[in-house]
Parts: structure tokens; C-alpha cells; sequence
């Protein structure tokens, strides 16, 4: 155990492939996350989100093969030997996960799956079960003691999602990913959901990777934020950077298409053209070519740079200049 | 999750057009279409096959083992086994098919009535057809042949009275599933009649299934039928049946086991090629219905 | 809970009495009298009066329908034609006999069919996992009796290993255990495929399921979720179809017992049958269904505790 490095960086994710068989899911990704900082992930459904998120949590679906690192604390997860990985999965890195009625256990109760879930605790099982209690409350579900004794489909949308994220916490993880945190709520919920997840960031040492397709989601939570198109990250920088400033041509389609962005009354929401390429195998050159309308021919036979316009500012774009 | 993967991971090989296509490429299909094709042709050709009338009794050559003459050996009577044997096939396939079919066609019809008629009459049908089903099969069975007496009619009655139930129950819940399909509630708002509906719309979508558990359930009344007839309630000597054949051979099982053996062959044969098919033909129509028990 | 309890209770009742109504009706809807039909076309007449006044059948016909009611739900199911003996006695004798058979049977089948089951899990795809898939289905296909005759030839007759017929000697718990081998063998060879096939499936489709990756996400060993997590969702299945597949193993279990002359539900009611002795037929029909809807009841009760989304589906519905 090497701990945390002194610049605080809690993840820093380099130069990570996951493949399917052909299909490259995600190519080249890196990134970094320091203590106490909340960054998002953004892009469209089939960009590689989700394969991102099950690597950082090294948990890849069957068949996968992964290269590159994934070094949560310091410790490599992708190197790591399952035996390793699994240590380090709901000690190390947390998960809160998209559809909480599915991803808890239908048949036993709230109480033994929090409880299950401290195994490395030392404590004993009632403790577990009073700090599983403690947690369910400062998450804010009414009557955390009875909580424990439902079954998930007991509970309501919004609290089953509050019991997701108490259960990510219970071992306070030194990275927490959250994917796609709010898409199984309705507005109010999510405005609910978010809230706490703004009180929790001030509260919790670790870092917080937050995957979405929703922009609005990045601007409420996020310092920083990772633009992901067709399995690579097309750019990153501040969350300000990103909306006000975007360089990518498809960040800035993105934010053009995000209806919040839209002032005034328009026919029709603006949409991207065509959509996500074949990753089997994938275009030579910018796989955002063919939708980009900036393209140029060196577009779709070169690969284009990773770009710095300005400190932790980045975008792999031939059109982009410094 | 949905990985990009997902759509694409499946299936090196194309899967063959057409239903009977996609049963004869899989082995388990194929072995049973095979088995069950042979077992038709000879309880068709019975006459031209079986090398003896099966009734003709030659008692000074009784118990013989299987030799040139006799194949399959000869039974108590001097009987040729394999002949009767052949002749059992007829027995066995006019019994199962008739027998499944009749109550495919009353389930089909009490099933339709079920799911579309008034929800008393649905009710009521129901609490009948679970009450009879909840009757242990083969006691049912029995208790019947008591009160009517032993013969082929009321061995095919039998087979029908504890079939229908799951047939209806099935054509019940395919009827309801569909009342309420857009294409049905189109042809009602039109003006359709209820008989149109129920004839030209709702059957021709529910007999599919309901043929495909038919099948499935051949091999059981093969068994139900040869069952019975092993204990002297089914069809009666001396008609050839397998299962009375087997019954010849269990009792003179220490003279002569050939008889006993042999007469198992067929009906291990034929069940396991109905059931074979029938695996293989819901397979290859209707994947949903999946898990049926023994 | 307590709803769900009273309304499936209530539901197998209802069943019950109308399987009684019906074997009532039945006896009754046939040409000839039931005393005729009893004891076939060669009794004489004066027979014939003793067992019409015995069976109650001169009495008008609202009173015999009391009379059946009445008694069947204080347990007397009649008295044997022949023997006028209570069937309830000779039923409760042969029912212990069937019941270890079958329990037995079903018992090492269960084991057998869950482990093969789990370990083609493990080895997906392999020859294991290949030669169950067609071995299951054959086993399913070939009729218990068959088995149990060619068992029977085997093992009895020709290598002279175990007993050919009965249910051993009285006491001797090793005769009765040997006497046990070939017939419950013959019974649970059918079921070995099918659970095992049965167990693989469920298990690797909840398996599957997104909560136990979140298991697997917070680092439950492999062990733990397989017993802890998936086991009791794949079990529910089996359990659903073990408790229907009970009237497959009576039926086996009548062939089997006739097989090796096992005294048993099966063999009582055969001989009942071939010697057209009513009641007793009557008698031990509704006592196994009774036992049957008993069974399918409980399972679906206990489906209910281990699943807790059933009875609020019913509960709702």
C-alpha cells in the first residue's frame, strides 16, 4: 500500500483499452481524480461510459480484456489479481449503481445486504447493522431502522436510490463512481438526489466519479469534467471551461443540443447528425469525422492531437489550436 | 448496462431459414424428426413389415430367443415378438395421436371460451380445470377405468379427461394475452363479430403453441398408454400393445429375457424420439416455451 | 402473510371438494348401479341387496350425498367390498410404504441434480455441461417402469445383487433399505436430468442479474453470493416444480411398485382396480389428492417466505 500520493491524486486512470472480442469499447482513456473532488463523465449512450465505469471499479463484463492502469490509492487494479480485486472493490472503490431496484438483492432484506456489504469491518454484526443505520439516515430515508428490515421493492423510488448511495459510503471508499446516479428518477427525485449528493462532497474525503449522458447533471456536481465520444475521451477541462468554452466540435454540438442551453423558443430541439460509429473495428482517424461539421480531409485518415488550450484545459481535435 | 458489444457477440453460424430448417440443423431435433419418421412408416406399413401375423399362436415354438426365424425371439403363445411388436407401434400411435388430438381440440375450445367469454363463465371453467388438475394423473386414471371397465375407449377417454385441463389453461392465457391486442381491439372497433374474431383472428394465433405442447405430450400418453396396458387396464390382450407385450415378457422374465428386453426397446425409442421432436420444434418455433417437467 | 396463507388454503379446499363432488357424480353417472358395477355381472342377487343396503344406495339420493360428506370429513372413506375393512386403514398402512419411496426417490435425485446442476455452471459449455443437456432429456423421455424392468433383470435376476420384489422384512431396517435401491433407482433416475438441468438454468440467469454484480462490487467472494445471494433465488424454481412433479412420482411410483410386488399406494389401488372395489378406489384417490393439493399448497406457501415478491404480487392482485 503506497496511500495516496502528495498531490492528492486518488485515481489516475492511463491510457486504458477495454475490448470486446473486435470491438475496442474504450481506447486510450486517461484521467485523474484528486481527494475531494468530483468529476464527471459525459457522452452519448454507446460511448463507453458504462465500460469505463466497470473498469474503474475493476469489475469487467465477461470477455472483456483490459490494458492500460486503473490506479485507485496508488495500487493498480487492472494488474491486480481477482483475489486483489476484490479487496479492493467496496473498501477501495464504491459503486453507486444506475437502477437501485435491480441492483439489490430482491429476496433479502435492506438490513443483511448492508450489513453483508461491510465484511472487511471488523465490527461485529450489530454494529455493522447500527452504522448501516446511521448511514440510511444522514442519506435521509425516515425510518432508517425499518428500512433495514424491507425488501427493495418495498421501498420508494427515491429511497431505494438514497439506500444505493448509503450503501457506497459504508466503508468510505477512497473513490466513489457513480453511474448514471439519477436517470431511473423523475425531476423532483433527481433535484432530491443531487441536492444530497452536493451535502456529500463536502463530507466525504474520497473522490467522486459521476458517469452521465445528462449535462445538467455535470454542471450541479462536477469541478471537472471528461468528454467522452466512441470509446476516447475528445476532451476534458473545468466544468466552466467545458460550457462556456468548449473546443471540440462535438462537445460544443453537445452543449449546443442540451435544452437547457436554448434560450428563446425553437421548432425543433437541435439534434447531432447521424450517430455513433462501428467500433468493430474502429474509423481511422477522428471517429467524430463523419458527424463533425467542421471535418477536414486529414480528419478521417489521421488521428488528431490531444490539444492544451490552457492548464488542464485538452482537446484531441485537428482543428483546435493552443 | 449496454455494452456496444452486445448486439454483435452472438452467433458465428447463420441460423437457417424457415422452421424445418432450424429443426433438422440441431442435432436433438434431427435425431427425433428421424425417430419419429421411422416409427410412423412402420405402424403404417405394419402389414408389409412384420414377417408374422401377430395373433398367430405356435405354441411348440414359445419362449424362443431371438433367432433367424424369429429376430426378437417369440412370446408365451409362440407368438412372433418382433411382429407384434411392429403391430404395438400401430396401437401406440393411433392411441397417442388420436387421444392428443381430440384433446387439443376440446382444450383448444374450452381454453377460447375461457378467455374470451364473460368472466363468470372464465371463473367457473377455471375452478373446474384446476380442480382437475389437481388430481394426481394417474389415480384419475384409474378411478375411472374402475367405474367404466378396462378397454381402448376408455383408455383414450382417459387420456383425454386429464389432458384438457393444461391444454385450456394454455389456450386461455394465449386468448387473453391477445383479446387485448391492438389488432383485435382495431377489428372490434370496425364491427367485427365476435364469432370473426374469435375464428379468423384469435385461432389461427393460438393453435401454434398449443401444437407444440401436443407434441410434447405424446411421449407421455405413449408411456400412459403402454403403463396401463402393462397393468391389464389399458388395451387388452390380444391386441398387441408394447405395454402388454412388456407385461408377456415380465412375467416369463427368468425362461426368457429377450421377450422382456425386446419389448422395452420400442417405447424407449419412441419416447425419446417424440420427445426429441418435440424439444426441438419448440426450439425451432417458439423459444418462450421453454421448462416443461416430466 | 397471514392473507396469502388463508386465501391459498382456502383455494385447495375449494379444489378438494370439487374433485369430491365430481368422483361422487361420476360413480353415479354411469349406466347400472354402483352395486352392480362392484361386483361385475355374475353376483347373485342376494349379494347384490346386502352390499346395496351396506353402501347406503337404498336411502334417497340427498342422504347419500350427506352421508358421503358427512363421513369423508370425519375420514371415513367406506368400507372395502370385499374385506369390509375401513379404506382409511388400508390407505394410512400403504401410504408410510409409498411415501419413504418416493421421498427417498426424490431425495437423492435432489441431491444428485443440484450438484451436477451447480457443477455445469461452473464448467459452462464444457463436455459435462453437453452430455447433461441430452442426458436430461432422455432421462426425462424413458418411462420409470421400463427402468425398473430392466433394473429388475439386471441387478436382481441376473447379478443376484438386491431383492427382486417386496419392501424387505419387518424391522430389518438393512432388507428394507436393500429392497429400496432398484425402485426409488427407477423413480429418480427421471428427475436427476431435469433438475440438474433445471438448477443450471435458473442459476445462470440469476446469476446474471445486476444485484449480484453489486455483490461482486463490493467484494463478496464468489462463495458467498453463490450460497447467500443466488442459490435461494435459483432454488425457487425447482422448488415450484418439484411440488407439481409430486403426481409424476406417484404415477412412477404405482408402476414401480407393481414392478417389485412393493406393498404401497400403488399396489392397493391396482388391486382395487382389477377387482372393481370401489370405495377403495374412491377412497385412495381423494386421500392422494388431498395429499397432493397439501403439498402444492405448502410449496407455494413456502415460495411466498423465501420470495417476498410473490405474496405481494397476490396481495395486490
Amino acid at each position: 500500500m503506497t496511500g495516496a500520493q502528495d498531490d492528492g491524486t486518488v485515481l489516475r486512470v492511463e491510457g486504458l483499452s477495454v475490448s470486446y472480442g473486435a470491438v475496442q469499447a474504450l481506447r486510450g482513456a486517461s484521467l485523474i481524480a484528486r481527494r475531494s473532488e468530483v468529476i464527471g463523465i459525459v457522452g452519448e449512450s454507446g460511448c463507453g461510459k458504462s465500460t469505463l465505469a466497470s473498469a474503474l471499479i475493476g469489475l469487467p463484463a465477461p470477455g472483456a480484456r483490459m490494458r492500460g492502469q486503473v490506479e485507485i490509492g496508488g495500487r493498480d487494479i487492472v494488474a491486480a489479481p481477482e483475489r486483489a480485486r476484490r479487496a479492493m472493490r467496496g473498501a477501495a472503490v464504491a459503486m453507486i449503481f444506475q437502477d437501485p431496484m435491480t441492483s439489490f438483492n430482491p429476496v433479502l432484506t435492506l438490513g443483511q445486504q448492508l450489513t453483508d456489504f461491510q465484511h472487511r469491518s471488523a465490527l461485529p454484526r450489530r454494529a455493522r447493522r447500527a452504522r448501516a443505520a446511521a448511514m440510511l439516515a444522514r442519506v435521509g430515508l425516515p425510518d432508517p431502522e425499518l428500512a433495514l428490515d424491507r425488501h427493495i421493492h418495498e421501498l420508494s423510488g427515491g429511497m431505494r436510490q438514497r439506500a444505493a448511495i448509503a450503501a457506497a459510503l459504508l466503508m468510505q471508499p477512497q473513490l466513489l463512481v457513480a453511474d448514471e446516479p439519477t436517470t431511473a428518477l423523475d425531476v423532483t427525485m433527481e433535484a432530491q438526489i443531487i441536492h444530497l449528493l452536493r451535502e456529500l462532497r463536502h463530507e466525504h474525503q474520497g473522490a467522486i466519479v459521476v458517469i452521465t449522458h445528462h449535462l445538467g447533471v455535470i454542471g450541479e456536481l462536477c469541478d471537472r469534467v471528461y468528454v467522452m465520444y466512441a470509446g476516447e475521451i475528445v476532451e476534458e477541462g473545468t466544468t466552466d471551461e467545458i460550457y462556456h468554452d468548449p473546443r471540440h466540435p462535438y462537445t460544443q454540438a453537445l452543449i449546443a443540443c442540451d435544452p437547457a442551453h436554448i434560450a428563446g423558443t425553437v421548432d425543433r430541439l437541435p439534434t447531432i447528425p447521424d450517430r455513433v460509429p462501428d467500433l468493430d473495428p474502429p474509423p481511422p482517424g477522428c471517429s467524430f469525422a463523419p458527424r463533425c461539421p467542421v471535418a477536414m480531409a486529414r480528419c478521417r485518415t489521421d488521428a488528431p492531437p490531444r490539444v492544451t488550450v490552457g492548464p488542464g484545459h485538452a482537446a484531441a481535435c485537428h482543428r483546435v489550436t493552443p | 448496462m449496454s455494452f456496444a458489444a452486445d448486439s454483435r457477440t452472438d452467433g458465428a453460424r447463420p441460423r437457417p431459414r424457415g422452421a424445418l430448417g432450424r429443426l433438422m440443423s440441431e442435432p436433438m431435433g434431427a435425431t427425433g424428426a428421424v425417430l419419429v419418421a421411422l416409427f410412423i412408416a412402420v405402424a403404417l406399413f405394419a402389414p408389409l413389415i412384420a414377417p408374422y401375423d401377430p395373433l398367430a399362436l405356435d405354441i411348440p415354438a414359445k419362449l424362443q430367443g431371438p433367432s433367424l426365424a424369429h429376430p426378437a425371439g417369440t412370446d408365451q403363445l409362440g407368438r412372433d415378438t418382433l411382429s407384434r411388436l411392429i403391430y404395438g407401434a400401430r396401437t401406440a400411435l393411433a392411441i397417442a395421436m388420436g387421444a392428443t388430438g381430440a384433446a387439443g381440440v376440446i382444450g383448444l375450445a374450452l381454453g377460447m371460451m375461457a378467455g374470451y367469454g364473460p368472466r363468470w363463465l372464465d371463473g367457473a371453467l377455471m375452478l373446474v380445470l384446476d380442480s382437475l388438475a389437481s388430481l394426481p394423473m394417474i389415480l384419475f386414471a384409474l378411478a375411472v377405468i374402475t367405474v367404466l371397465g378396462p378397454s381402448a375407449t376408455t383408455l383414450v377417454f382417459v387420456i383425454i379427461l386429464v389432458s384438457i385441463s393444461g391444454y385450456a389453461r394454455l389456450v386461455r392465457a394465449q386468448t387473453l394475452g391477445l383479446a387485448n391486442a391492438e389488432f383485435i381491439q382495431a377489428e372490434r372497433t370496425m364491427g367485427a363479430s365476435n364469432l370473426r374474431i374469435l375464428f379468423r383472428h384469435l385461432m389461427p394465433n393460438v393453435v401454434g403453441p398449443l401444437l407444440i405442447v401436443l407434441s410434447m405430450d405424446v411421449p407421455v400418453v405413449i408411456m400412459l398408454e403402454a403403463g396401463l396396458s402393462y397393468l391389464n387396464l389399458g388395451i387388452r390382450p390380444p391386441v398387441p400393445s408394447w405395454g402388454n407385450i412388456l407385461y408377456d415378457g415380465y412375467s416369463s422374465l427368468r425362461q426368457q429375457p429377450a421377450l422382456v428386453i425386446a419389448a422395452g426397446v420400442p417405447l424407449v425409442l419412441s419416447t425419446i424420439g417424440f420427445t426429441f421432436l418435440g424439444e426441438g420444434l419448440r426450439d425451432a418455433l417458439d423459444p418462450r416455451l421453454k421448462g416443461g417437467g416430466p | 402473510m397471514l392473507r396469502y396463507t388463508a386465501k391459498r388454503t382456502g383455494l385447495a379446499v375449494l379444489n378438494l371438494l370439487i374433485v369430491m363432488v365430481a368422483m361422487y357424480a361420476m360413480v353415479f353417472l354411469v349406466p347400472g348401479d354402483p352395486a352392480s358395477v362392484a361386483l361385475g355381472p355374475r353376483a347373485t342377487p342376494a349379494l347384490k341387496a346386502e352390499l346395496v343396503t351396506r353402501m347406503g344406495l337404498d336411502q334417497p339420493i340427498w342422504r347419500q350425498v350427506w352421508n358421503f360428506f358427512a363421513n369423508a370429513v370425519q375420514g371415513n372413506l367406506g368400507y372395502d367390498v370385499w374385506s369390509g375393512r375401513p379404506v382409511l386403514d388400508q390407505i394410512l398402512e400403504a401410504f408410510p410404504n409409498t411415501l419413504i419411496l418416493g421421498g427417498v426417490a426424490l431425495g437423492w435425485a435432489l441431491v444428485l441434480g443440484v450438484a451436477l446442476g451447480c457443477l455445469a455452471v461452473v464448467w459452462r459449455g464444457g463436455v459435462l455441461d453437453t452430455l447433461l443437456g441430452l442426458l436430461s432429456v432422455s432421462m426425462i423421455a424413458v418411462p420409470s417402469f421400463v427402468i425398473a424392468i430392466y433394473a429388475l433383470l439386471v441387478f436382481a435376476v441376473w447379478l443376484n445383487w438386491l431383492p427382486a420384489i417386496g419392501a424387505g422384512t419387518a424391522g430389518d431396517i438393512g432388507s428394507q433399505v436393500r429392497a429400496l435401491i432398484l425402485p426409488s433407482f427407477a423413480i429418480g433416475i427421471t428427475w436427476v436430468g431435469y433438475l440438474a438441468r433445471l438448477v443450471r438454468a435458473s442459476m445462470l440467469e440469476v446469476m446474471g442479474e445486476a444485484h449480484i454484480r453489486t455483490a461482486r462490487a463490493f467484494g463478496l467472494s464468489e462463495f458467498r453470493i453463490v450460497t447467500r445471494y443466488a442459490l435461494r433465488l435459483a432454488i425457487i424454481p425447482t422448488l415450484a416444480v418439484l411440488a407439481v412433479g409430486f403426481g409424476s412420482i406417484l404415477s412412477a411410483a404405482v408402476f414401480v411398485e407393481t414392478v417389485f410386488s412393493r406393498p404401497g399406494i400403488g399396489t392397493l389401488i391396482i388391486s382395487a382396480v382389477a377387482k372393481r372395489n370401489y370405495p377403495l378406489v374412491m377412497g385412495t384417490t381423494l386421500f392422494m389428492t388431498a395429499f397432493y393439493l397439501f403439498i402444492v399448497t405448502a410449496a407455494d406457501l413456502v415460495i411466498a417466505r423465501l420470495d417476498p415478491r410473490v405474496r405481494d404480487v397476490f396481495r395486490g392482485g
